[in-house]
């Protein structure tokens, strides 16, 4: 899932600080899940606004609502009878969410209401950790199915580098070396001869390098 | 054609079957020209080549290759470094074939430090290509004439190509394994981290030496005399990769007060010594860090000197 946290309270009243009636929009994908932007912590949201504004001598107005998803133009349309009601919107869905109710309501001002951090997964309780960069085109089964391009901080393809030390990158002790993990499931599965085997300049036209992406399924399209 | 791949100084010592000594100059933080004259003035006359070493530490220093040309001016044959993290793929074979125009013959391959503890933690970082991959990219502009596109080069660069390896990185059991990875991309000599464990090392080579590397490309011995504790302690510690046998530590702290230099190079001597008669070393690598000045000294010492004219 893509994985987000909230913004600071102070940071978000900031971006509000002229408005005076606000919508603040949830939605039930991976903000839920990662609990930064489902039905919960619209609620929480809605409460703090008003609580500090209150204490401002500026009340306001908040609305709150939660979507299926943002990243459906179908369910971006649910708000089309409310939004106009609301000066601010602050979408607590992923970067994705707030782009769309952007697109959708061009005299809406929207705004981010967490910070989208990447794709992965909780690990424990509260923990979560990156899985993927969304390179467009996925290498890992030559690396014992774990990703380099998006877990080693220098992507390396033919790793580990000099600084790995105890099963922990050069970068941090709280970061695993992916590689080092690579290296120990492939040698475990007698796998070493493709290990040591070069691998090529990866090509980074499908990544972000290449440009904003699209993408065009011919059979889907109607 | 020639019998060398790229005629540097270097590959000519050792090719020749002498045992190389090869220095490293850090260029400065700034563009002070005089500053990098009189530390590469240091190592003249007493080493091979000079490494000039790439924003190490990911700390903005001169650029490498401008240093190397003015070592080259000096008249010191530089060993160019150059880092993947700061250039792209088109940055990476541009500056080869600069650096090689200007006279450089050598280039150590590296994929560089993180920009996480260096002085510019907020900058983005480039990792296109791998350390490996520019060792291979190197060798494919050398000996294929072709950039990585498949497309020809008009006049092809030729360099020797360097790699670097570290015996006590972990996973212990793959890095020799990672060498003959390095090798088979195409490095002609490697040097290794500094070296301070030296059972670790002499297990690496034995490997290395089974294996047949040692036949296949000039392995240096990393060496790094320690110039105090304080200095063995952040090794030990704070260096990612850097393994300081407490036994060493010990013998630093047991010289007293003022004499932990003094012994500090005396192990140094000892290691080079060792090296000279290991099987599949042919080579030193002094990173004297700030130290360039007690690299005469010590050279002499180690009865590395005087250098040999190929
Ligand atoms: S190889 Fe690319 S697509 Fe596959 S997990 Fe890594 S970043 Fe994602
Ligand atoms: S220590 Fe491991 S994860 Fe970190 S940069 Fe090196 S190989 Fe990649």
């Amino acid at each position: 899932m893509i994985v987000a946290e909230p913004k600071p309270i102070k940071e978000l009243l900031e971006m509000v600080q002229d408005f005076n009636k606000i919508l603040v929009i949830g939605c039930k994908g991976c903000v839920t899940v990662c609990n930064v932007g489902g039905l919960k912590e619209v609620g929480i949201l809605a409460s703090t606004l008003k609580i500090a504004r209150k204490k401002d001598g500026r009340e306001i107005e908040v609305g709150e609502h939660v979507l299926e998803r943002q990243c459906d133009p179908e369910y971006i349309d649910e708000v089309k009878d409310i939004i106009d009601d609301y000066d601010a919107v602050i979408s607590l869905a992923c970067g994705v969410g707030p782009q769309f109710l952007s697109e959708r309501y061009p005299s809406a001002r929207i705004f981010p209401g967490v910070n989208t951090k990447f794709m992965g997964g909780a690990v424990e309780h509260g923990v979560w950790s990156e899985r993927c960069a969304g390179c467009g085109q996925c290498v890992i089964h030559y690396f014992g199915g774990l990703c380099p391009i998006a877990r080693c901080s220098k992507s390396l393809m033919n790793g580990p580098c000099g600084g790995s030390s105890h099963g922990k990158c050069e970068i941090s002790d709280d970061v695993d070396c992916i590689w080092d993990i690579i290296v120990r499931k492939m040698m475990a599965q007698g796998r070493l001869d493709e290990l040591v085997k070069f691998r090529p300049p990866k090509s980074w036209t499908t990544a972000r390098d290449g440009g904003p992406r699209k993408m065009v399924r011919e059979e889907l399209v109607i | 054609m020639s019998e060398y791949k790229a005629g540097s100084n270097l590959e000519k010592v050792l090719k020749a079957g002498h045992f190389a000594f090869t220095g490293e100059c850090g260029p400065p933080q700034g563009a002070n020209i005089e500053l990098l004259k009189e530390k590469a003035g240091h190592l003249k006359g007493c080493v091979d080549a000079v490494n000039v070493t790439d924003n190490q530490t990911a700390v903005v220093r001169m650029s490498s290759w401008a240093a190397s040309l003015v070592l080259l001016q000096e008249g010191l044959e530089p060993n160019f470094q150059m880092v993947c993290r700061d250039r792209n793929r088109l940055a990476i074979q541009s500056d080869i074939l600069g650096v090689y125009t200007h006279g450089i013959r050598n280039m150590l391959c590296l994929s560089g430090d993180h920009q996480k503890f260096g002085d510019h933690p907020e900058s983005k970082n480039v990792f296109d290509i791998d350390s490996m991959q520019l060792i291979n990219t190197v060798k494919t502009m050398r000996d294929d004439g072709k950039f990585l596109n498949g497309k020809d080069i008009d006049v092809p660069p030729r360099l020797f190509i360097g790699a670097a390896s570290n015996p006590f990185a972990e996973p212990f059991d793959f890095r020799v394994y990672r060498l003959a990875k390095k090798i088979e991309a195409g490095a002609d000599f490697v040097q290794t981290q500094c070296i301070y464990n030296m059972d670790r090392f002499r297990e690496f080579m034995k490997r290395a030496v089974d294996m047949g590397l040692h036949e296949k490309c000039y392995l240096l011995a990393g060496v790094t005399p320690m110039k105090s504790v304080g200095m063995a302690r952040y090794m030990a510690k704070q260096v990612p990769g850097m393994e300081v046998p407490e036994s060493l530590i010990k013998r630093l702290k047991g010289a007293g007060k003022g004499k932990v230099a003094e012994e500090g190079i005396k192990f140094a001597i000892e290691q080079i010594h060792e090296f000279e008669e290991m099987e599949g070393v042919a080579g030193v690598h002094l990173m004297a860090i700030e130290w360039e000045h007690r690299v005469p000294e010590i050279a002499e010492r180690a009865g590395v000197l005087p250098r040999p004219q190929v």
